[in-house]
């Protein structure tokens, strides 16, 4: 697309520091990861994980470590990145800074689908969850998507906005009035509904992980057709930008991105909402920077979140969506103090 | 822009409407009445509007006065008056922020109202009218909270916005731990309370959320004029004679007032506060924050979301919030779908 090139947001910072800056990012997040292998309930020396890592000896360690740490960490790698980038992708889209992933009916559409799946065809395991859940949430975002385009043209911010509103609210309903009626499916719903990266098996982050990947190339992809889309509807069309494309295009990633987030870990609100404006007032407003920022420092706060809620009440265990929010919100709220706020 | 609609002066004041929200807002308030009445007259025990007519002039007789003015009336009028303030908050914020999401949930306001009744609900064990208390306590007091976090030489929109979303995020998740932490009676009833609704409201609510309406919404619409300067930019206000700061401040403590209020006597009413005002726009045809048509709207959204929780799904006590939800979420599709045929044949 050349007409992009000329298209140069301002940013605060140069290619090097922002570089720099993400480079120390990515370290803080392989730190974060390698303490969610070692802390835990059962006490395991650091030596030892890191032994234990590397050869799987068959002790209880080993079987800790590898069955149920290292799925864990990666889930909360993969959901984490996922709903970062989503969050981005739907405020760059709906130039809205308070759109979140779960606007575009993507999550309510995955929870009304694995209703349905429990309520009417009696599939529990999570595994089965995951296909419904994707299939609903693809559902929502194709109605929304063509209720928020105006019919002759493509969509338009605003309206994408409203008909995900809309929807979600008649999900949210739906879903309620069939939990209200049978209580059976709530005991089984309410399970998934948690948001939690524990328990979640290596089966699962193998079925989900090429959805995330696809959806991860795809936004990357976008990054410069978005920063036209940020000039406005008249700017973009005047440069040649294919407007209708980069919307569909980005509301696909979206899908696949939350949607497989959703399946596997439950509906988790702080991240995808937050993290973008972290990775904007860090990176300024060029889309380049402030997707792969928002894919590295998402999974920090998730996966730093998740090792918190393993310490603090122990041995019992303060579910992740609590944590992230109660470490998270002070420092974006310092943040939005501190930093000049970058606008979409 | 052209200038539309008719021109009403005396001595004093003059003001514009347009021909076409003056019908809507009839239209609307003949569909709150219409729905009103069936609400008075359906249910378990029918009645007559002939009866409902006398035991409202004071003229019934002793079973019908019990249901019709005991029971019926003060729930509707409840209902009306917490659907009028939630659609004027929201219709307020919207109109400050710009932004089609705004509404009260945003300034961490029924976030901060709900930690407000389930610490009243674990530590003091309190009735309703405490619970309330606690409920308005807690919703003002976050908003204070968010306001003063985001002053910096101002409020700039953005930044309340955003730091009102880190706010109520940290109060959702206050709100989750105390509810895993309390006892199961305890946590029953946070929960019962969160889903909202009005079930069992009296006239002690009707007289307390009628107050503040009648108080706050004249100033709502006197503060509310301004609200299209505003949109022009803070210089542009000001080179109008608008003071920017200052009608901005009291817009928001209205519209928190609204909100506190509404949400004490009803619990957290979800997407009403978005909705109405978005559907009042679209009705209208103006691109103003339409005030009024917007609180009628709200009032029928809510007594409709009433009537369906009450008489479709009767057994099963579902949240006002829910049919609400539905009614408004399905009304809002049909008119995004409506558009959008009418932009494929243009």
């Amino acid at each position: 697309m050349g007409t992009a090139e000329q298209v140069r947001p301002r940013g605060g910072t140069s290619h090097v520091a922002r570089a720099a800056g993400l480079l120390v990012a990515v370290g803080v997040l392989v730190f974060v990861f390698v303490l969610s292998l070692w802390v835990g309930t059962r006490d395991i020396p650091f030596a030892e994980t890191w032994q234990v890592l590397l050869h799987d000896d068959g002790s209880d360690e080993a079987v800790i470590i590898h069955d149920l740490r290292v799925p864990r960490g990666l889930m909360g790698l993969l959901v984490g990145g996922a709903l970062g980038l989503a969050g981005a992708l739907m405020q760059a889209l709906t130039r809205n800074p308070l759109a979140d992933p779960g606007l575009l009916g993507v999550e309510m559409g995955a929870s009304a689908a694995v209703v349905v799946a429990i309520a009417f065809t009696g599939v529990t395991s999570v595994t089965g969850y995951i296909w419904f859940a994707f299939a609903g949430a693809a559902a929502a975002s194709v109605v929304v998507y063509v209720l928020g385009s105006s019919g002759r043209s493509a969509a338009t911010p605003e309206r994408l906005v409203l008909a995900g509103a809309a929807i979600t609210a008649v999900l949210v309903a739906f879903v309620s009035a069939v939990l209200v009626l049978d209580a059976e499916a709530f005991n089984s719903f309410r399970f998934w509904n948690v948001g939690a990266l524990a328990g979640r098996k290596m089966d699962a982050v193998t079925q989900v992980a090429p959805f995330i990947l696809v959806g991860v190339g795809l936004a990357l992809g976008l990054a410069r057709s978005l920063n036209v889309l940020a000039l406005g509807d008249h700017t973009g069309k005047a440069l040649g930008a294919n407007l209708g494309r980069t919307r569909a295009l980005g509301a696909l990633a979206v899908t696949l991105l939350c949607g497989a987030a959703t399946a596997a870990a439950g509906p988790i609100a702080f991240i995808g909402l937050t993290i973008p404006h972290v990775a904007r007032m860090i990176a300024g407003s060029d889309q380049r920077w402030v997707l792969p920022y928002s894919i590295v420092l998402a999974p920090i706060l998730l996966i730093g979140a998740d090792v918190v809620g393993r310490v603090v009440i122990a041995p019992a265990e303060l579910q992740v969506g609590i944590v992230t929010a109660f470490l998270g919100a002070p420092v974006f709220i310092a943040l939005c103090r501190r930093r000049k706020l970058a606008h979409l | 822009m052209k200038v539309r609609g008719r021109v009403v002066r005396t001595r004093h004041v003059s003001f514009r409407f347009a021909d076409r929200t003056v019908l809507v807002s009839l239209a609307l308030l003949l569909a709150v009445i219409g729905v009103g009445l069936v609400t008075l007259t359906s249910g378990d025990f029918e009645l007559t509007v002939a009866e409902v007519a006398n035991s409202l002039i004071g003229r019934g007789d002793g079973a019908s006065d019990f249901i019709v003015l005991t029971l019926r009336l003060p729930r509707l009028l409840t209902g009306i008056l917490v659907g009028i303030a939630l659609a004027v908050s929201g219709g307020i914020l919207q109109g400050l922020s710009g932004n089609p999401l705004a509404s009260p949930d945003i300034l961490g306001f029924v976030q901060g109202s709900a930690t407000g009744a389930i610490l009243v609900i674990v530590l003091v064990d309190g009735g309703m009218a405490e619970v309330g208390a606690g409920a308005l306590v807690g919703g003002v007091a976050t908003s204070v909270v968010v306001y003063l976090l985001a002053f910096k030489q101002g409020v700039q929109g953005f930044r309340l916005i955003l730091i009102g979303i880190g706010v109520s995020f940290i109060m959702l998740s206050l709100n989750q731990y105390l509810i895993t932490r309390a006892s199961l009676s305890d946590a029953i009833a946070a929960q019962a309370w969160q889903v909202g609704g009005l079930n069992g409201r009296g006239w002690d609510h009707v007289r307390v959320v009628g107050s503040a309406v009648a108080v706050l919404l004249p100033l709502a619409l006197y503060f509310g004029r301004r609200l299209a300067l505003l949109e022009m930019g803070d210089a542009t206000a000001r080179g109008l004679g608008v003071d920017a700061e200052r009608t901005r401040f009291a817009l928001i403590a209205i519209s928190v007032g609204l909100a506190a209020v509404a949400t004490a006597a009803a619990g957290p009413v979800s997407f009403l506060a978005l909705a109405a005002p978005q559907l009042a726009r679209r009705l209208t045809g103006s691109a103003g924050a339409g005030l009024v048509p917007a609180a009628l709207m709200g009032a029928l959204l809510l007594v409709a979301g009433d009537l369906a929780v009450q008489r479709l799904f009767s057994p099963a006590q579902l949240p006002v919030g829910i049919a609400t939800g539905a009614i408004g979420g399905l009304y809002l599709i049909w008119l995004l779908a409506h558009e959008w045929r009418r932009g494929i044949a243009r």
